[in-house]
């Protein structure tokens, strides 16, 4: 097997697409008329058309596998389609060496009212299996999906994780060279998106594998080629997996946040200094902050006559919502009492969290006497947003570094 | 190792395209027969009266033909051969042809859901449409024989051609269908159009009644290319001498090119149909 062998060359590939379905359809008769001819002449956009997948090129060898990411409606869908050889590009070349396996729709081809034996045979011969390879596979896909007790019965009576189990033993037992997933393992219970997951990497020496997925943590575990849409156009592609990753990440740029508080006290800035206390100013919205180095959080708030002691606290939250490092100025035995103008600066020493991009949001509480928390004067959900970067791999949120010995 | 290029122009090499297609049609022979095996199991499967709503419709027909006819409703020339035999023969025969027709475009339409997501020889479908047929075709056939034998027509040797016949009636109605697919499958209007348009197709061919003597019928009559097959069928079934022999040949003749420049256009327009209707 040659190392070098590619399996699947993608050259300025395009893909038009219509907005309005009466128009659709009447060009679908304009397209079959001219079907007919050959349809050489150069296309353009009609009205009412659209570029769903624009200008995409990319390289695939044996053992490599792209994840290929986008937001929902980037045109991801449209390129595994052109891929499969299901619709024709309208501009741009795919070539495609060896057998081509999809798992894409798992249970293909079921009839509800037939059991599930029958419908192995249905679904293995719209897979390409003939009824040979189908009788000597038989029983490693009932064992594989683990339905024994139940292969006798309709397929309607199935759970539909039952169905989605059946559906993946009987793609499982292609050998493709090329191998296209979409979203597949969204679905079924843990075990067995293991048992999935573990056949996918068997899969993966020996095929050339495209792999279509919202959950990164996935993307950067299985691609070691990385490929981001948006609009149909390419944003990033290439072997850098965790810059795809964050790029995708900062195309959800959220700026929606949620204040609220008492009205005692109010932001009156925010601002993040670096070690030689400038400002950092905010490219395409984030504020860019380097992986393990010291910055300064500075807030200036307007605080009411009222206030007693109050302390401040910051939280990271991460682009799945998931709050992943508080910085509060209590557990640094910080608790301030000033009114008036004030401004408040918290420098952390060594910022370790992994790359990616965090929202920040600021909160700042009363204290009472016995050290519980008291109103909330303020907070404000989503302050501002950083980008990590100065790290290259890894997706945990806290990336330590550390001294490392050898004896 | 096998290797595929997709581009927008579609190399049009109609004898390559052909080619192609009978090969897919060779290679996909397990999917045919088990798509078609899948839809007959679950037709029979969800139903207890099963195979006997396969000639129910032909039957009914013939039994309001028969009625009218012999209550003296309808004054009807003589056919030669018992009135019954007649009308089932010809009703029978019709539904055959009808469904021959609508086969590829449902067939297509059933497979939807799968056209857009896996990519599998498309031909299949055809001819698992073409299976599907010949079976209910051979469960109408044997009732035929009933009717046969119960009103005294007899055995004759060239009711061993009636399966040929009835075959090239299947093909002849398959290569109609095919045609109109592309477009049925865009437009719902097409579908609806063809079962409208052969209700009134049906009175232009000897179904129910034989070709009269003169006048505007029997011109537009003779010429509809279903009188042919519907005509030598039925003469081969009860043993009369083929009239339309000849012009029977000419159509079959012209339904072989023709089907296979239907399938080439199949194979060419069903991207494009992808492309429009992805569920």
């Amino acid at each position: 097997m040659n190392e070098s062998e590619i399996l699947v060359k993608v050259e300025n590939l395009s893909k038009k697409f219509c907005k309005d379905l009466k128009t659709s359809l009447w060009y679908g008769v304009k397209d079959l008329a001219s079907g007919l001819s050959g349809n050489k002449n150069e296309r353009e956009l009609r009205p009412k058309e659209f570029w769903a997948v624009k200008d995409i090129s990319f390289e695939l060898r044996r053992g490599e596998c792209l994840g290929l990411i986008g937001h929902n409606g980037a045109g991801k869908s449209t390129l595994l389609k052109i891929l499969n050889g299901l619709i024709n590009p309208d501009a741009g070349k795919v070539t495609i060496r060896g057998r081509v396996g999809a798992l894409i729709e798992l249970g293909a081809g079921f009839n509800p009212i037939l059991s599930g034996r029958e419908n192995i045979y249905n679904n293995g011969a719209i897979l390409g299996f003939t009824k040979k390879e189908i009788d000597e596979k038989i029983d490693k896909i009932i064992d594989f999906a683990e339905i024994r007790e139940f292969i006798d019965m309709p397929v309607q009576n199935y759970s539909s994780g039952m169905k989605v189990r059946l559906g993946f033993a009987v793609a499982a037992q292609m050998e493709p060279d090329v191998l296209i997933i979409d979203e597949v393992l969204a679905v079924g219970d843990v075990g067995f998106r293991m048992k999935c997951l573990t056949r996918i990497g068997e899969l993966l020496k020996s095929t050339a594998v495209i792999f279509v997925s919202h959950s990164m943590p996935q993307v950067s575990r299985i691609a070691n080629k990385i490929l981001l849409m948006k609009n149909g156009s390419e944003v990033i592609g290439g072997l850098n997996v965790s810059d795809g990753i964050e790029r995708y990440y900062q195309l959800f740029q959220n700026g929606d946040s949620i204040i609220g508080g008492n009205g005692l006290i109010e932001i009156k800035d925010f601002k993040i200094l670096n070690d030689s206390l400038n400002c950092i100013d905010a490219e395409n919205g984030f504020l860019i902050l380097k992986h393990n180095y010291k910055y300064t959080f500075q807030l200036k708030l307007k605080v009411k006559e009222q206030v007693k002691k109050y302390f401040v606290n910051y939280s990271f939250i991460d682009k799945e919502t998931k709050q992943v490092a508080n910085f509060f100025s209590v557990f640094s035995d910080s608790v301030f009492s000033k009114t008036g103008e004030v401004i408040i600066e918290g420098e952390i020493e060594n910022l370790i969290l992994g790359q990616g991009t965090y929202s920040i949001g600021v909160a700042v509480n009363e204290i009472k006497e016995c050290n519980s928390r008291g109103e909330i004067y303020l907070y404000n959900s989503n302050i501002s947003i950083i980008s990590i970067t100065g790290i290259e791999t890894g997706h945990a949120p806290v990336q330590f570094l550390g001294n490392w010995n050898i004896n | 190792m096998e290797t595929k290029v997709y581009q927008k122009e579609n190399n049009l090499h109609l004898g390559k395209l052909l080619v192609e297609s009978l090969k897919d049609i060779r290679r996909s022979r397990f999917l045919s027969f088990q798509l078609a095996k899948r839809d007959i199991q679950a037709q029979y499967r969800q139903s207890y009266l099963g195979i006997i709503w396969a000639f129910v419709t032909p039957l009914a027909t013939a039994f309001v033909w028969i009625f009218l006819n012999s209550s003296g409703t309808v004054q009807l020339t003589d056919t030669g051969i018992p009135y019954p035999v007649y009308a089932f023969s010809g009703t029978l025969l019709w539904s055959v042809i009808t469904e021959a027709i609508n086969s590829p475009i449902s067939s297509t339409n059933s497979a939807k859901g799968i056209l857009s997501k896996i990519n599998f020889p498309k031909e299949a479908l055809v001819m698992s449409g073409i299976l599907k047929l010949l079976f209910n075709s051979s469960v109408k056939v044997i009732l035929l024989l009933l009717f046969i034998f119960f009103y005294g027509v007899g055995f004759n040797w060239s009711l061993l051609l009636f399966p040929f016949v009835l075959f090239a009636g299947i093909f002849f109605g398959t290569t109609l269908g095919l045609f109109i697919t592309p477009l049925g499958m865009l437009y719902k209007d097409i579908g609806r159009m063809i079962t409208f348009g052969l209700q009134f197709l049906m009175y232009v061919t000897p179904v129910v009644y034989a070709i009269p003597k003169s006048g505007i019928m029997k011109t537009v009559m003779e010429w509809n290319p279903f009188t042919p097959i519907i005509l030598t069928a039925r003469d081969f079934a009860v043993g009369m001498p083929p009239a339309y022999l000849t012009y029977f040949l000419i159509v079959i003749a012209c339904c072989i090119p023709l089907f296979f420049i239907a399938l080439i256009f199949y194979r060419i327009s069903i991207p494009i149909l992808v492309e429009r209707m992805s569920a």
